[in-house]
This record gives structure tokens, sequence and C-alpha cells, in this order.
């Protein structure tokens, strides 16, 4: 069998005196897409956030691709600042609101980390954007600057921008959630596309549609805990908890049948 | 009779008379121009990190960056010139009249710099340097290339202000013997005993001073607006 390339063991994330994690442990195979859905604050974003350590989980440990960083020794883990943020050239993070740089043009948003994180030559780094942008149509853009484009461009365009650094794994949260809902589609078709190649993603979505026909596995958080994680196509039809099952019936507006699954 | 002198010529005899304290006047401006770039690159640099420590979490880093925002916001400049230049001596540090003229007003004028750097930089969301720092920058690229950047357009017409007022403030260095504009001016009215001339004649060069700084901006402005 394959080696995980993320396994997250017992995390938990405390802000102070509120734990917005209490103990999440998974693995994730190589070309998995694993959907990650919950109510409004069970800790969703919390949980991809410390994936790739935009927050420090408060315990726990995480390997992703053989590194396997052990949160509960802290000042160990400041002497690792370097590879931490080696960690993250390696992890694609795409955000609900897009965040561009609106200062550089399209095509200087894709090739900015590839030249100055991971030391690109200008010429190569602008040949790859240029392939990349040209597969997301956008290529006549790359000059423009990101407030010229339309909210569905702009969230391509930042997925393009994660997907220049090669990552082995994408993290996507809720991305859709900020666009009017005929340029969801456009978004959703290019992480579709992204799956079928084989990108190692975890996504953070209320499109539950797309959670059951491109991911692989559902995971579903309740109250910072996992409390349901199953095959997608399963799980979403005919849930094993409750929890899940008023969850499906809130964002779907309709029934959600009991569980046939042994 | 000199009654009769007619304007043409009195305006030629006035010229004659003020003509030979020109060259010594702009030589003075010269001063003005080099005082007044020292001190706005020395305030630059306390303003900048004046305002990464006021907004840094860390209170080590904080404490003494809103101490020192507080006390030169809440005192006169000119008192804050003679501690430079007749405290510090006095603790066995001397320093040149042009030298602490210099520091005095580029830590005064810092604080200010430091206010509007704080207002840029919290004008910047949240996500973009987020999603720098999720792609792998360190906290110093983001700053350089993400960050700073937007900061240098939207505080831009208060950083000109802040450049024209360390301008004229150049003025009162005059107390500590640096010959700029002021002082040489009162150094020619004491013996020509003129004060309107060349009062006013100092008034017109500080004002082509002010008014080419301010243009200058202006201009980067322009530049800088019509790109994103
Ligand atoms: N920086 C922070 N400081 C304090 N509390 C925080 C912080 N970030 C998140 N929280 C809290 O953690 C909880 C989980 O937040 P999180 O954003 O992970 O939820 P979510 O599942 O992504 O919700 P949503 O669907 O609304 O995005 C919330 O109660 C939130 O208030
Ligand atoms: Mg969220």
């Amino acid at each position: 069998m394959a080696e995980a390339i993320l396994t997250l063991s017992s995390l938990h994330k405390q802000y102070g005196g509120l734990e917005v994690l209490k103990g999440i442990s998974f693995n994730v195979m190589p070309r998995e897409v694993i959907a990650i859905i919950g109510a409004s604050g069970s800790g969703k974003s919390t949980l991809l956030r410390c994936v790739n350590l935009l927050e420090i989980p408060s315990s726990g440990t995480l390997s992703f691709d053989g590194v396997l960083i052990d949160f509960s020794k802290p000042e160990r883990l400041w002497r690792r600042g370097l590879s931490l943020r080696r960690l993250r050239t390696r992890i694609g993070m795409v955000f609900q609101s897009y965040n561009l740089w609106p200062h550089k043009t399209v095509l200087e948003n894709v090739t900015e980390a590839p030249i100055r994180v991971k030391g690109m030559a200008r010429a190569e780094a602008v040949d790859i954007a240029r392939q990349l942008l040209a597969r997301i149509g956008l290529l006549e853009k790359c000059d423009t600057y990101p407030s010229r484009l339309s909210g569905g461009q702009q969230q391509r365009v930042a997925i393009v921008r994660a997907l220049a650094m090669s990552p082995k794994l994408m993290l996507f949260d809720e991305v859709t959630s900020a666009l009017d809902p005929e340029l969801i589609g456009e978004v959703l078709d290019l992480m579709a596309t992204l799956a079928a190649e084989g990108m190692t993603m975890l996504v953070v979505t209320h499109e539950i549609a797309f959670a059951r026909d491109v991911s692989t596995r559902t995971i579903f958080v309740d109250g910072g805990r996992i409390a349901e994680e199953g095959p997608s196509r399963e799980m979403l039809t005919s849930p094993a908890n409750e929890r899940t099952r008023q969850f499906l019936r809130r964002v779907l507006h309709q029934p959600v049948s009991a569980s046939a699954r042994p | 009779m000199s009654d009769f002198i007619n304007p043409v010529e009195r305006a030629a005899a006035w010229w004659h008379s003020i003509e030979e304290y020109l060259p010594g006047m702009l030589e003075s401006c010269a001063i003005v121009v080099e005082l007044t770039a020292a001190v706005i690159i020395l305030s630059w640099i306390c303003g900048l990190v004046a305002a990464l420590g006021k907004t840094s979490t860390h209170p080590v880093l904080r404490w003494p960056c809103e101490f020192y925002i507080w006390f030169i916001r809440g005192t006169p400049t000119l008192i804050q010139i003679f501690i430079v230049y007749f405290g510090i001596p006095q603790l066995g540090l001397r320093l040149s009249p042009f030298t602490a003229g210099v520091v005095a007003l580029g830590v005064s004028s810092g604080a200010y710099v430091a206010e509007i750097v704080r207002g840029g930089l919290s004008a910047i969301p949240k996500g973009q340097t987020e999603s720098a720092i999720a792609i792998g920058m360190s906290a110093r690229q983001c700053l350089q290339y993400i960050v700073l950047p937007q900061v240098v357009r939207i505080i831009l017409p208060p950083i000109t202000n802040e450049a024209v007022t360390t301008l004229k403030n150049t003025s009162l260095l005059s107390t500590i013997t640096i010959v700029e504009l002021t002082l040489k001016s009162e150094m020619i009215i004491s013996y020509t005993f003129r004060p309107f001339d060349f009062y006013i004649i100092a008034a017109i060069l500080y004002l082509a001073m002010t008014t080419s700084l301010m243009s200058t901006a202006t201009w980067i402005e322009g530049r800088l607006a019509r790109r994103y």
C-alpha cells in the first residue's frame, strides 16, 4: 500500500480558552480528493490553516511528505522556521476571497512565488505561468490587473498561482462561496479537472454535489471533531451519523435518507 | 531729484541692492535641501521600524515604539532639537550641528511617519499577507514584495505632507547655528536692516522648494495611480 502524503494525528488547536479543534486524525493518500464539510464555526478553516501552518496547532503531530512535526514541543518548532516555509511551498492554498495581489498583473501574481521563493529564473517562471494561464483560457489577460477580472476569473488565477509552485497537496477553503452563482461552475470545473489529473486535494466546501461527484472521501467535522468520514458517494447519499444527516438536510433543503450502510 | 526717478530705475536700484546677497541665500537653500533629504531618509527608517514595532504583537517590540511615538508627538520639536544638540553633549557625546540637526529632526519626523505608515499597513487586507505566507514567502519577502509596494501608494499624500513639514522645520535648526536659509536671512538683515525684503525673499525661496517637492510627489502619485 502507498505511503500517506499527509497524516494528522490528534491535532488540537486552541485560541486562548476556546478549543476549536479537539483531536483531528486522518490520512491523505496521494491522488485522494477529500471533501471537508460541516456547519459554520465547526473548525473547517482552522483545520486547513493548521495543515499549512498558517495556524500552529496546540498539540498533536502532522506529517507531510516524509517530514514529521510534533506540536507538543513548540520550542523546537521555532528553530525550524525555515522548514515550515519549505513545507508551505509544497502545499498550495486557495482562499474564499481569492487574495490575489492587486498591485501585480495576472502574470506577476503567478510568477512571483516561483521567482522569489523557489529562486526560479524569470524566463522559466514566465513560461510556466503562461502555460498554466493558457490552460484556464486567461492567457490574454496576463497583463491585466486582478481588479479587472470577474470573481470566477480571479479565483481561477488564484488556483493557478498555487499550481505554479508545483504543490504536492492543494487546500481549498470554500473557494466558491464568494462567487456569483453563474461563476461557480467555471471554478468547480477547474477543480474537477485537477482532481482527474491526480492532484491530491483537501476541499472545504458547501457544494455537496461537487463533494459527491468529485471527491473520493468526505469528512464531516462537527464541533472540532470528525463526526463521520467515508467514501463520498455513500456518505453523502446515506449518512450513518444523525448529525451528518441533519447537516445535509439543512444545506440541501431536502430530506436525506437514513443510512442503509452496513 | 530722487522723487522723479521712474519705476524701472527704482526696481533696478532695488535689484542692485539685493543682488550681491542672492548667491549666499541660494547656497543656504542647498543646505536646506541637504538637510531635508537626510532628515527624510532617517525619518522613513525610524517611521517604518516604529510602525512595524507598534503593530507587532510582541510587547518587548511594541512598548518602546509606543513610547517613542507618544514622546515625540507630545513635545515641541524645538525642545527635541535642544535635547539632542545641547543635552546630549552633556552626556559626553559631541555632535556637529549638522549631525545633531539631522538626528533631531529625523527622529522627530519619524514618529509622525510611523503613524502614517501604520495607517497604510492597516489598509492592506489580511488576506494579502496570508496568501503570501501560505505560498512560502518569508515575513520579509511578504513585506517587501506584497505589503510595502501597496502601502507606498496609499501613504504617498500624507507622507508628502510630512516631507513638506520637514523642509519647513529645517528653519528651526537656525537656533543651533546651522546657516540654512532662515539664519542666513537673519544674518543679512542684521547688516542691511531690511527685514521686509529679505524675509520675503526667504519665503519665496522656501515656496519654490516646497512647491517642487509637492509637484514631484504629484507626478509620482499619477504614475502609480495609473497602474492598478
Ligand atoms: N484567530 C482566531 N481567534 C479566536 N477564535 C478563532 C480564530 N479563528 C477562528 N476562531 C474560532 O474558531 C471557530 C472555528 O472557526 P473556523 O473558521 O475554523 O470555522 P469554519 O468551520 O471554517 O466556519 P465557516 O463555515 O463559517 O467558515 C469559530 O468559533 C471561530 O470563532
Ligand atoms: Mg471557514
